[in-house]
């Protein structure tokens, strides 16, 4: 196969970056997306310029790392599928192929199409976790919990932490993100005491950080390589009103020296 | 030479652990604020470790290359992890996890530290659910478990096949915790490139900032390094691309020993390489081969479809040449017959190393459906990857690395013969031996990292006074430049050839002649071609670029120089150790069956080798193994 390649170039965070045409011949159908951009890197590097910077990791669909916005879709145009789990088959020979980073105003590029996604760990920082040492706990069958909340929130723990909802979203909104976050914990009886908590404090972080609202597009779900529900954004809003509406409780940060 | 002193407890196995942590040395949480430590990853081993120590009290910094620490390798087990639970009363135990791991480690492991593990077992499971783990559960609410390969009860917990994922999102959302109440201070998209090491003790790390290529140095008072496994030195294995010895190679070329580092885990059922191209390898769950078949073509020059060759012209060379176990002889031998048959040119596919895994007979028996409900989310993985429908055409495998048991040899608190440096998870060798059973491994991140190092560190810090040396140090403006000469030595090669090339290059030869099964002759010719290979690496690399930029082949030329020296290494190792033992095939070496055979006479130790400088070999040192508490015993899985 050969292919006609545009990707966005960019040096560093403060240099104007620039879409590039590349042609690259020898593709084969076999090849994942990430090997047809490292067999253009070697042959960057043998003429003696500049490889695209991507950023990868497990190149099996899990770890979240690779962030490519493919021909307009975040990851591409397969559904339920990461940048590295595409194939070239999926492309036609002489095809155009515009390849841009993750864009949102929260997510700065670094370089070519890599991006800062520090802004997720931070929503996180503000209360995805439950508050936790490490030693003896109970033992976890006297808290049974049904399957069926279970299966709900492994659902959303699914998520891989990508940023293709941002990516995919017209107001690069992270409610998705952030809701199936939300929700891993917040349907499971050891997430309750710190429940409205977290979301309060989650999606102020989300707003800090400059992502944009929710519209109800959908585009998130649809682009989402894991194919996590816009149903957890609604479940989400519920949480947040009641973290409004009830009685705000002394958080940790608030309770009294005894 | 090196001093091996274990420091194992006194007493009876069973109450050791207890014995040690009431005797270990601690520190008061009001001091505790006043050690640093810094923690070299921030897989399941590494953040499960900066978490819980965060919230002691110390002051901890963690490291990671990836963009978050959420991304780590550990995040693509799929199975399971173990634990002696009992929940379903099949007679499981501390006991019984134990002798399964010692004996699935073919006894080249130092049976305390596993006894330790399986005690632990339990407890990482509590602390897992505490934090919103979602494991399996049944109808009832309680937890479910399945039945990995190598023992007699159902032990493992699990979350779908996202086993590795679900940890690691809970030990990164404990990390994250600490993060936001400032315990543990996070460096993302940040490479160790070297160790500080003063009057013997290291005092700290100098990493690169891969964003700004900025060199930057970090004191400490005590370093924990859980920085994963080696497997990326074959080029092709199932690691995560960023997987590297870097981390563990130079802490051995500053005193640390490193031991076993041959041994290495080759799993039978992963998706071929498709083409040169190819960057990393798939597994397939080995639980395939319950109902496929496996053949090649008996002609080497079969060009028909797979579908279209009559019965009597397939070569089911398992089922021939093992009739008794056929398809389900033990993984190391399903992987030695399936790269003898390619070897023979009787291999399938683009590349001519691929075997057929066929389920035409079970469809034939049980019914398509029946098979594809089965295996779903294998066969849809299958066919996202190559196209094709294992229901309508015969998968094709091929064997690939996948873990790797050697690491940096640790005493019974985990440290390693560098006073002050503690290794964790995959990247010490401790629990495994000479071949992990399934499910084992997050098992031995978790334990190190929540339960064993938090305690066993203050032993050593208590004895250290905090802060004593800082950054203005002598010894760190030497070390940083030597990371800076090392750096500046692969930008001014301006060679041919990318890193790529030789990574690639140098992962042949490993697979060559240190892969699925070794031979003196061949490790000595693979110990004759790395030497030449990395001749030609520091005279002919090209490499784009500098070194004060975001540069990602300045990154990978850096850890493929170190493959190149550790390659030889594990090399030396496979020469000499004169048996086989678990994953260590020595060809001269086996039993009428093909299975390893163990010297325990003359091999029963940890091969430790200690750094003796540049172009010289390795001294070996020897660490004993004893087996008091469960003697040895030869593998049998058959009767």
């Amino acid at each position: 196969m050969k292919i006609h390649l545009h990707i966005w170039r960019q040096e560093s965070p403060d240099k104007k970056g620039r879409m590039e045409s590349y042609d690259l011949d020898g593709v084969e159908p076999d090849m994942s997306f990430l090997e047809m951009m490292d067999v253009l890197n070697e042959k960057l590097t043998g003429e003696g310029q500049s490889p695209v910077a991507f950023d990868h990791d497990c190149r099996e669909g899990v770890c979240g790392a690779c962030s490519m916005v493919i021909n307009g879709q975040a990851h591409g145009p397969k559904a339920t599928t990461t940048t590295c789990q595409l194939y070239m088959r999926h492309f036609k020979d002489g095809a155009e192929i515009y390849i841009e980073p993750f864009r949102s105003g929260a997510f700065p590029v670094l370089r070519d199409l890599m991006v800062d996604r520090s802004a997720f760990d931070r929503i996180i920082q503000a209360g995805g976790y439950i508050s936790n040492h490490s030693g003896p706990k109970p033992d976890p069958n006297s808290i049974p919990i049904e399957p069926a909340v279970q299966e709900s929130s492994l659902d959303a723990a699914s998520c891989i932490g990508c940023g293709a909802c941002v990516a995919a979203c017209p107001n690069g909104s992270a409610m998705l993100f952030t809701s199936a976050k939300v929700s891993h914990l917040g349907m499971l009886p050891q997430g309750q005491p710190e429940r409205f908590e977290r979301v309060a404090s989650m999606v102020d972080q989300m707003e800090e950080e400059g992502f944009g609202s929710c519209r109800n597009y959908a585009e998130c779900e649809a682009q989402c390589p894991k194919g996590i529900s816009i149903a957890f954004i609604g479940r989400m809003n519920a949480d947040y009103l009641k973290s409004k509406l009830i009685e705000p409780v002394d958080g940790r940060g608030k309770m009294h020296a005894q | 030479m090196l001093t091996l002193d274990a420091k194992l407890p006194h007493g009876p196995i069973e109450d050791m652990w207890t014995n040690h942590k009431d005797q270990l040395r601690l520190v008061g949480p009001n001091n505790r604020h006043k050690y640093k430590v810094l923690v070299i990853g921030s897989g399941l081993a590494g953040a499960s470790a900066a978490a819980s120590m965060g919230a002691m009290g110390y002051r901890v910094e963690c490291f990671c290359f990836q963009d978050s620490p959420r991304r780590a390798h550990s995040i693509a087990a799929q199975g399971g992890i173990n634990a002696s639970k009992n929940y379903r009363n099949d007679g499981d135990s501390t006991w019984r996890l134990f002798t399964d791991t010692q004996k699935g480690g073919d006894f080249r492991a130092r049976e305390e530290n596993v006894y330790r593990l399986a005690e632990l077992s339990t407890a990482i499971i509590d602390q897992c659910v505490a934090q919103g783990v979602p494991f399996a559960r049944e109808y009832g609410g309680k937890l479910a478990n399945r039945s990995f390969g190598g023992v007699l009860v159902e032990r493992t917990f699990y979350c779908r096949g996202e086993t590795g994922q679900q940890l690691l999102l809970g030990a990164y959302s404990a990390l994250e915790e600490q993060i936001a109440k400032k315990t543990v201070k996070m460096h993302t998209r940040t490479e160790l490139l070297d160790y500080v090491i003063v009057d013997g003790n290291v005092r700290g790390i100098i990493t690169r900032d891969l964003v700004t290529g900025k060199l930057e140095r970090h004191s400490a008072d005590a370093v924990v390094l859980a920085s994963g496994g080696y497997g990326n030195v074959f080029y092709l294995s199932t690691n995560a691309k960023g997987c590297n010895v870097t981390a563990n190679f130079r802490a051995y070329r500053r005193g640390a020993g490193f031991a076993n580092p041959c041994f290495t885990q080759i799993h039978p059922t992963s998706i071929p390489a498709s083409g040169e191209y190819q960057s990393k390898l798939t597994l397939m769950s080995e639980s395939l081969r319950n109902d496929g078949r496996i053949w090649v073509p008996r002609d080497p020059d079969e060009k028909r479809a797979p579908t279209d060759i009559p019965e009597a012209e397939r070569y089911y060379y398992l089922e021939e040449r093992y009739p008794r176990f056929g398809n389900l002889v033990p993984r190391d031998v399903a992987a030695r017959n399936a790269k003898d048959v390619c070897d023979q040119g009787l291999g399938v596919g683009p590349t001519g190393y691929g075997v057929y895994l066929d389920f035409g007979t079970a469809i034939e028996e049980k019914g398509a459906e029946a098979v594809k409900s089965k295996y779903s989310n294998l066969f849809e993985m299958y066919e996202r990857i190559t196209d094709d429908d294992p229901v309508k055409t015969p998968m094709r495998i091929y064997p690939a690395v996948h873990y790797t048991m050697g690491g940096l040899w640790v005493d019974y608190n985990l440290m390693t013969t560098i006073p002050g440096l503690y290794a964790a998870g995959e990247s010490n060798f401790a629990d495994h031996g000479a071949n992990r059973l399934g499910a084992s491994s997050l098992m031995q991140c978790l334990a190190d990292g929540y339960f064993v190092v938090p305690v066993t560190i203050g032993d050593y810090l208590s004895r250290q006074t905090p802060g004593e040396i800082d950054i203005n140090h002598d010894q760190f403006a030497e070390v940083e430049q030597d990371c800076r000469d090392n750096l500046n030595r692969l930008l001014t090669i301006n060679g041919t050839r990318s890193s790529q090339d030789f990574h690639r290059e140098l992962g042949k030869i490993m697979w060559e002649h240190c892969g699925i099964s070794r031979n003196k002759d061949s490790l000595e010719e693979g110990l004759r071609k790395i030497p030449e290979l990395r001749d030609q690496f520091w005279s002919d690399l090209k490499l784009p670029g500098e070194a004060s930029e975001l540069n990602q082949s300045l990154e990978h030329a850096g850890r493929v120089a170190d493959f190149l020296d550790f390659g030889e290494l594990m090399c030396q190792d496979a020469l000499a150790r004169d048996e086989s033992c678990g994953c260590h095939l020595r060809e001269e070496y086996q039993t009428e069956e093909n299975e390893a055979q163990r010297n325990d006479e003359d091999f029963a130790f940890v091969s430790v080798f200690e750094y003796k400088g540049e172009g010289v070999k390795p001294e070996l040192n020897k660490e004993p193994l004893e087996f008091k508490a469960f003697p040895l015993a030869t593998r049998n899985y058959k009767s």
